[in-house]
């Protein structure tokens, strides 16, 4: 049987507005995923660790208080640091479009903007998986 | 014949009419439902009246139940409060902008603080980094908030804090700053949201587990009826649920739920209900369905004089009346085409003053890419003041009393709310249904449900689902400079040197021992705060004795 895409679903930063990672998180669910929610107020090193100890094939961070600048590229240099390059990261929340190549650039894979249909983003994990094949 | 069964024959007559009607043409759906997805009748009459005594259930404008309304005159006398939530990067910032909201027309301030504020951490804290002056105003000793308030007489202006966690720590700071501009607390007007129930299910800035917090509030209505008699101790919040996903409904049944957690907490400490429910006040959201949202207000005001006549035995007409704040709907604001948010505000705006709300915040066209820039503010209170002035909307108490679909629907959502209320009563109460999960599922199922259909098309949200054009990205938006992290570590390293770390220490040694009993914590914050002691140093003696709330993840 093939294995199912494990995603982690993370909240970096202090920020709690929940709604769209906790509807997200169950919508990659309900197509099939199995997905771990961290929950609020990670920090970057605890959301790389459980990226480590759940063996991840996708992170999905959403920011919406404005840390995102500081926060997504942490994440991608912990994971750099720890050798992990074959996790699909991606991002979302209220993210100036201008910020977005600088996030890219980090290593973010995709950043959804408020707006965005879940389906999009499945559709996104499904096709750029690092890890499959 | 009677009047009811010449209705009654009118509307077979009517149906007869709309069955050969839809036999050619079928109308636009199959079935009609509110934003909140609860369903809508065709046509609404006086036979949906039917059983609903006018004195008793509706009665008059400043009178129990308050269905109409908390005061007698309502806008007649004078408007809301129009009350701009605002607060960004620095003290210095913010003041510039406050006083640019007062030079507008704004009535009273609405202070944002940023998450380190909100979470209790100084700006230089580990945790703070990236956070700071971003979604408000950081805040880390009286010094800030002296600047905060520099140049705006305390005694003058009424002034609203979104703060829950650390409530004591920033209205002891207020307190603070008002003593030093001669004003003593029994002048100060204003709120502080205080309300850490929906902190756990919707909003996210906890710090104390359940227990220390509800003491903590308790200490602020005890210390505030008798030394700040004019401070409104709470603001009870729907808001936040509403945001998170709930229905109307559901905002109203949690909102009072939680009221009623707090009202037992404080009778429990010993304190007479009408001592301090007078004080107790309420935020609730508007949203786009106008109708719907009207009767949500008026129904909620039904449901809490209920609850604080019969449960409660409150007397004081102030304790059984809900006075509310209003925030226009962020979740409803879009990215895409964002001027259209200006129409979706002024719909929203309409509902709260129909409603008959207190006072109100309208929301910024660009509010879902950054915060708003002064002009994209303006416009938002422009929309208040063409409502107040303009639409006609005030000129009578609650106009839209005696429509056959907003009663109906007013009973409908008490009724939802009255059903939620007790099923939170059975599990014992709001505390013990948050401990469980039982609000947070509720409110999160009704969420996706919405994206749902939203995704299905089911639900059309113009310009984003339909109506959708190719626009490119949006220019002027506000930025918070990075620098302001930098710059409050700089502040907090002087103010750290040049204070009296002695006054510091025992005044921070006694908000510990005070913890450990159960002396009231007000006065010992306070003292804590006219030392300089920070707002981090002052929560971590607290963390230290009452420890920190671990979140129940539900998905």
């Amino acid at each position: 049987m093939e294995r199912k895409i494990r995603v982690l679903v993370a909240k970096p930063g202090l920020d709690g507005h929940d709604r769209g990672a906790k509807v997200i998180a169950r919508s990659l669910r309900d197509a099939g995923m199995e997905v771990i929610y961290t929950g609020l107020r990670q920090t970057p090193e605890q959301i790389v660790s459980a990226s480590v100890q759940e063996d991840v094939d996708v992170i999905a961070m959403s920011i919406l208080s404005g840390a995102h600048n500081h926060l997504f590229p942490r994440v991608m240099e912990l994971l750099k640091d720890k050798g992990v390059d074959d996790v699909l990261v991606v991002g979302g929340g209220v993210i100036p479009d201008e910020d977005i190549p600088g996030l890219k650039a980090a290593g973010i894979a995709a950043v959804f903007t408020p707006g965005s249909a879940t389906t999009d983003i499945i559709e996104f994990i499904k096709n750029n998986l690092k890890r499959r094949e | 014949m009677s009047d009811t069964e010449n209705i009654k024959k009118g509307l077979e007559a009517y149906d007869a009419g709309v069955t050969k009607a839809l036999a050619k043409f079928s109308e636009r759906k199959k079935e009609f439902s509110t934003g909140s997805k609860s369903p809508v009748k065709r046509l609404y009459t006086p036979l949906d009246d039917a059983g609903r005594d006018y004195a008793k259930d509706i009665g008059f404008p400043g009178a129990y139940p308050y269905t109409r309304g908390v005061q007698n005159t309502m806008y007649r006398g004078r408007f809301w409060t129009m009350r701009q939530y605002a607060g960004f990067s620095t003290a210095e910032e913010s003041n510039k902008r406050y006083k640019f909201l007062l030079s507008q027309g704004t009535t009273g301030l609405s202070v944002a603080f940023d998450l380190p504020t909100q979470i209790g951490y100084d700006s230089d804290h580990a945790l703070s980094q990236g956070e700071v002056g971003k979604v408000g105003v950081a805040i880390d000793s009286l010094a800030d908030m002296e600047i905060l308030f520099d140049g705006i007489p305390l005694d003058k202006v009424s002034t609203s804090m979104t703060i829950n966690a650390p409530a004591s720590v920033l209205l002891a700071m207020y307190i603070a700053v008002a003593e030093k501009q001669g004003v003593g607390p029994d002048k100060l007007e204003g709120t502080i949201q205080n309300d850490i129930l929906k902190e756990y299910v919707a909003r996210g800035t906890y710090i104390f587990p359940p227990e220390p917090s509800m003491r903590l509030i308790t200490d602020i209505f005890a210390y505030c009826s008798k030394s700040v008699p004019n401070w409104n101790t709470i603001s009870i919040s729907g808001y936040h649920i509403r945001e998170a996903g709930s229905t109307a409904a559901q905002e109203v049944a949690f909102t009072i739920a939680d009221g009623i957690a707090y009202v037992d907490a404080a009778v429990k400490a010993g304190l007479d209900v009408d001592d301090f429910a007078p004080r107790l006040s309420f935020f609730f959201n508007a949203h786009n369905d106008l109708f719907e949202e009207v009767a949500k207000f008026r129904a909620a005001r039904r449901v809490w004089a209920t609850v604080m006549k019969e449960r409660f035995g409150a007397k004081n007409p102030k304790s059984l009346s809900l006075r509310f704040h209003t925030q226009t709907a962020g979740s409803t604001l879009t990215a895409q085409q964002p001027d259209n948010n200006i129409v979706r505000v002024a719909i929203q705006t309409l509902a709260a003053v129909l409603g008959g709300t207190q006072s109100l915040h309208t929301n910024s066209k660009d509010e879902a890419l950054a915060l708003p820039t002064e002009a994209s503010v303006r416009i938002a209170l422009r929309t208040q003041q063409i409502v107040a002035y303009e639409s006609g909307a005030t000129e009578t108490i609650d106009p839209l009393a005696g429509s056959y679909y907003v009663e109906s629907m007013t009973d409908r959502i008490q009724k939802e709310a009255e059903a939620y209320i007790a099923t939170i009563d059975g599990m014992g109460g709001a505390v013990k249904a948050i401990e469980r999960g039982y609000v947070q599922q509720e409110i999160q199922d009704a969420a996706y449900t919405c994206q749902m259909d939203i995704e299905s098309g089911e639900k059309i949200v113009v310009g984003v689902n339909k109506f959708q054009i190719e626009e490119g990205p949006p220019k002027g938006l506000l930025r918070v400079d990075p620098i302001v992290g930098e710059q409050q570590s700089a502040k907090l390293k002087k103010l750290r040197a040049g204070r009296d770390n002695g006054r510091v220490d025992s005044a921070l040694a006694a908000l510990k021992a005070g913890a450990k009993g159960d002396d009231n914590l007000m006065p010992l914050i306070l003292e804590a705060v006219r030392a300089y002691a920070t707002l981090g140093e002052i929560c971590d003696v607290l963390r230290a004795e009452f420890g920190e709330y671990q979140q129940k993840v539900i998905l």
